[in-house]
């Protein structure tokens, strides 16, 4: 192996080996192109001082992009984080109001499955995509028919290359304009007048801290799977009999007001939550990510030290052995 | 039922196994996140035992229902106050307010919720909604929403859109209302003129919420 590094060092640097002056009196000045050949026997790979700068010069690169991408997530995870806990009361009257069924036996499972179009923020899509493939397992069965609607890009990508036949609706650039309820509430009743569901399950990740999000799955059931759970008369559902309802419209026309209702304000919170975690993963995929490049940079800064001084060494070993040669 | 168990749950206060309840331990000190209580541990261990059954490798996800503060149970007696919940798309108003009345527009006309109400949901039209407190009273006007009342007093409104009577500009709510009554008038399908007579209610509403 150090003959064969040896004879490449050797055919790389042939054509420069003849011309090559002895006199190390001439300009060699500083190691420039393809200068510093350690021929040492042990067939050490001599690195071009070229070659490690253009890599340094690329790290560096990569370094300040990666920290200005920081920086930028940091300032919208700001702005979005305050709007995104202010929205939190607006689902926890439902859920004081209907409870929270996640593992309710129906036909009909729509599986949202909400992520982000950029990428470059950690792993958070990905944990999103496999929750959602998991529910999908643990609701498919004999006649039930689990789908999926996805937002986002980054889980479309992912789940069409697996269950493309259960997807049933895709929603991207969610994020190009500010968030806000009205675009939201659009889009819900979108997927409520295009899919037939009796239990709707939003897959999103719930923004904790810059640093944890959890994976969250929200419950939304159709006004006849609570109508048939009231008749059931079992659970928190069971006691929404006693509720009255003011008005003149049957229980079940409210039930359908409340259930679109519901749908909207959980997926508003959870969007703009999982757009709070976007950002925070991305902050820490890019604080990584530059720290990394700090770190391959300064093991490049040593190497390319280690090389220039030995070219050195090389140099005025050549010097002073050339002229004990002269004078001895 | 499940209230009774929950109350029993919450007397004990159980070690927690799960592992909701030991991130839970762990979350305890963020600002944002109630305390979460045992009982949540119940609704969700048959999710997380069905889940881990079919996927093994992967952590159950999280439900709302470990994200929030279990309601108290119905008293014996009727308290002195309701407690009022107004949430907000973009902001919670109320929050756990103690107040002694509040009225609410429901789609049949003033709905006026007090202690010990009879539970009931409401839908709710555009109007004003007042909440009192003593001698003081905050009015709003909402767009729409819901109303709930449980039976323990607590009352949860979710409306779309809230806006105190004073920030309410009165020449313009004349101009929509004129400007919607020409739409209905001149509009040609059905879904137009239901567009316009939405607008005329809300102005109406609006208007009247501003001189009565």
């Amino acid at each position: 192996m150090a003959m064969a590094a040896l004879r490449r060092e050797g055919r790389r640097f042939a054509p420069l080996l003849s011309p090559r002056p002895i006199a190390a009196a001439a300009p060699r000045s500083s190691p420039s192109f393809l200068s510093p050949e350690e021929d040492v026997p042990f067939g050490a790979r001599s690195i071009s001082t070229q070659v490690v700068r253009n890599r340094m010069k690329s790290v560096k690169n990569i370094q300040k992009i990666t920290k200005a991408m920081k920086m930028v997530a940091a300032s919208k995870l700001r702005a979005i984080q305050i709007r995104a806990e202010n929205s939190r009361g607006l689902w926890q009257p439902f859920i004081a109001l209907l409870g929270d069924t996640p593992s309710i036996d129906v036909k009909k499972n729509v599986i949202v499955t909400v992520s982000s179009d950029k990428g470059l923020c950690g792993g958070i899509n990905s944990t999103s995509v496999r929750l959602s493939k998991g529910l999908l397992k643990l609701n498919s069965g004999p006649d039930k028919e689990p789908k999926y609607v996805v937002v986002g890009e980054k889980a479309k990508v992912q789940l069409i290359r697996d269950s493309r036949k259960h997807i049933h609706l895709t929603i991207s650039e969610l994020t190009k304009i500010p968030l806000n309820y009205t675009q939201v509430s659009v889009l819900a009743d979108d997927i409520i007048k295009n899919v037939e569901f009796d239990a709707l399950k939003i897959v999103f990740n719930k923004f904790h801290s810059v640093v944890s999000f959890i994976p969250t799955v929200s419950t939304v059931l159709s006004p006849e799977v609570v109508e048939r759970e009231v008749e059931s008369g079992s659970g928190k559902l069971g006691e929404l009999d006693s509720y009255e309802i003011e008005g003149g419209s049957t229980r079940g026309e409210t039930l359908q007001n409340l259930a679109e209702f519901q749908f909207s304000c959980v997926m508003f919170n959870a969007v703009l939550e999982n757009a709070c975690s976007e950002m925070g993963a991305r902050m820490s995929a890019m604080d990584s990510s530059s720290r990394n490049a700090g770190e391959v940079l300064d093991r490049l800064t040593l190497t390319y030290n280690r090389t220039r001084q030995a070219a050195i060494t090389t140099e005025l070993t050549e010097i002073i052995s050339g002229a004990s040669a002269l004078e001895g | 039922m499940f209230r009774h168990a929950a109350k029993n749950l919450l007397r004990h206060r159980p070690v927690p196994t799960t592992s909701a309840a030991g991130a839970a331990a762990a979350r305890a000190p963020s600002r944002t996140f109630s305390a979460d209580a045992p009982a949540a541990q119940t609704a969700d261990a048959g999710f997380v035992e069905a889940w881990k059954k079919v996927v093994p490798n992967i952590d159950p996800p999280k439900t709302p229902l470990s994200f929030m503060e279990p309601r108290p149970a119905t008293p014996a007696s009727i308290p002195s106050k309701l407690t009022v919940n107004f949430v907000l798309p973009y902001a919670s108003e109320l929050s756990k307010k103690e107040v002694d009345m509040v009225i609410v527009p429901a789609t049949t006309g003033e709905l006026g919720v007090l202690p010990g109400h009879v539970a009931t949901i409401a839908e709710l039209k555009p109007g004003v909604m007042s909440v009192h407190d003593g001698n003081e009273v905050t009015k709003y006007f909402v767009s729409s929403g819901f109303a709930f009342v449980h039976a323990n007093s607590f009352a949860d409104i979710i409306a779309v859109e809230a806006v105190p009577l004073d920030r309410i500009d009165a020449s313009l709510v004349q101009k929509g209302l004129a400007e919607f009554t020409q739409k209905v008038n001149s509009a040609s399908t059905d879904l137009e003129k239901a567009e316009a007579q939405i607008g005329v209610d809300v102005h109406s509403a609006l208007n009247s919420a501003l001189t009565g």
